[in-house]
């Protein structure tokens, strides 16, 4: 792997880590539970880095929160977080970026905008959520059910976040143009 | 921030990272079949009073756990709801136990005293195309990238606000992005000017 691919894989890992950092820079709040950016940044690292790259960039960041680095939203890191009841959503970033980047190259010929969103969606909602009730499930014991009404909460938040990211991906583009791995 | 290197060391501090992740691996393997809320109510007390033993450190990193206590409420109120009271504060006692405990391995362990005992690892993965050399470095640079990030994006913040009122929007995010993209790929071109050679890296990889 040449450096310019682990400079931004590492560079993805730590804008994935510094969204998380900065709360409600742009983010609406829902229900009284503040939205983090920590996904968008996710969701960006496979449009922008591609299906295998960008799940390397959120690999590289989940070991340097375990590693004890407080990335994680809320200033939380370290191995306590393998253990908490969100683990499923934390673990689900991974194959979230991968199928972000998997459907954002298989869409090269829609605008930008619109294959960032459908993958943002793919990726960062429905890949993201299905790991996410997994956790909560093998957790917290909870059932389906349980788990799907525990997270529907979030949905609406996750879905302006997809916006977000397919029009950050799609401006970044525009002003650099070798920004997207897959149309540069 | 990064680094714990001048908190205040404690007994836990000096035993070896290898010791205390493996005592993590065994308890979390233990605490799992149990069932019984008093067992986990003791192991919890015991975790917390070797917070409590820390003092004012302990304490601080206690609090940096309040966020979790709405989703912990949640999913034991929810358990509580369907299963009775009792399943509701087991779970919920063996996931704080769980936290409170790995919590304490990050706490007193260095970072770098974790990738150490992490490299035997690494080593073992070289033949699926691990290179622990690059991996070395990638971790550092997101360490040090954070930092810079986060100064960028504070003087682009200031920027904006220094001009009007209106919030930040999200079209700064994506010409903050479109910059750091370009920073990196940057700092790739000096890596390589300076002499870090990915390709003798793989072909070192290849031989071993």
């Amino acid at each position: 792997m040449e450096s310019r691919a682990i400079v931004r894989i590492a560079l993805m890992a730590a804008v994935i880590g510094v969204l998380g950092m900065l709360p409600g820079v742009m983010l609406p709040i829902a229900m009284g539970v503040p939205i983090t950016a920590q996904t968008l940044g996710v969701m960006l690292a496979g449009i922008i880095l591609g299906p295998r790259h960008g799940a390397l960039a959120v690999l590289l960041f989940l070991f340097v929160v375990l590693l004890g680095a407080p990335l994680l939203s809320g200033g939380r890191g370290g191995l306590g977080v393998l253990f908490g009841p969100s683990v499923g959503f934390l673990l689900g970033f991974v194959p979230a970026a991968f199928v972000s980047g998997l459907v954002m190259e298989r869409l090269k010929t829609l605008p930008v905008f619109a294959a960032a969103l459908v993958a943002a969606v793919a990726g960062g909602i429905v890949v993201e959520y299905a790991c996410g009730v997994a956790g909560l499930m093998a957790m917290a014991r909870m059932s389906l059910t349980q788990a799907l009404l525990a997270t529907a909460v979030f949905v609406p938040g996750d879905l302006l976040k997809a916006l977000a990211t397919a029009f950050v991906a799609e401006a970044s583009y525009r002003g650099y143009p070798a920004a997207i791995a897959s149309r540069a | 921030m990064m680094t714990d290197g001048l908190a205040p060391k404690t007994w836990l501090h000096r035993v070896p990272a290898g010791f205390k992740l493996a005592g993590l691996a065994l308890f979390s393997l233990l605490l799992l079949p149990v069932d019984d809320w008093r067992i986990l109510a003791g192991v919890l007390a015991v975790v917390l009073a070797v917070y409590a033993g820390f003092g004012r450190a302990g304490f601080a990193r206690l609090a940096l756990l309040r966020p979790l206590i709405p989703l912990l409420v949640i999913v034991g109120g929810v358990q509580a709801f369907s299963s009775g009271w009792h399943a509701g504060a087991v779970v919920s006692l063996r996931l704080l136990a769980m936290l409170l405990l790995a919590d304490l391995v990050s706490m007193t362990t260095t970072m770098s005293a974790l990738m150490d005992v992490l490299a035997p690892v690494f080593n073992l993965l070289r033949p699926l195309g691990v290179n622990p050399r690059k991996m070395a470095l990638a971790v550092a640079l997101v360490l040090r990238f954070v930092p810079v990030l986060l100064t960028r994006w504070r003087a682009r913040e200031e920027a904006w606000k220094a001009r009007t009122h209106r919030r930040v929007p999200v079209r700064l995010v994506a010409v903050f992005l479109a910059d750091i993209l370009q920073l990196a790929d940057r700092v790739a071109e000096s890596l390589d000017a300076r002499g870090f050679d990915t390709v003798t890296a793989d072909r070192q990889r290849k031989r071993s």
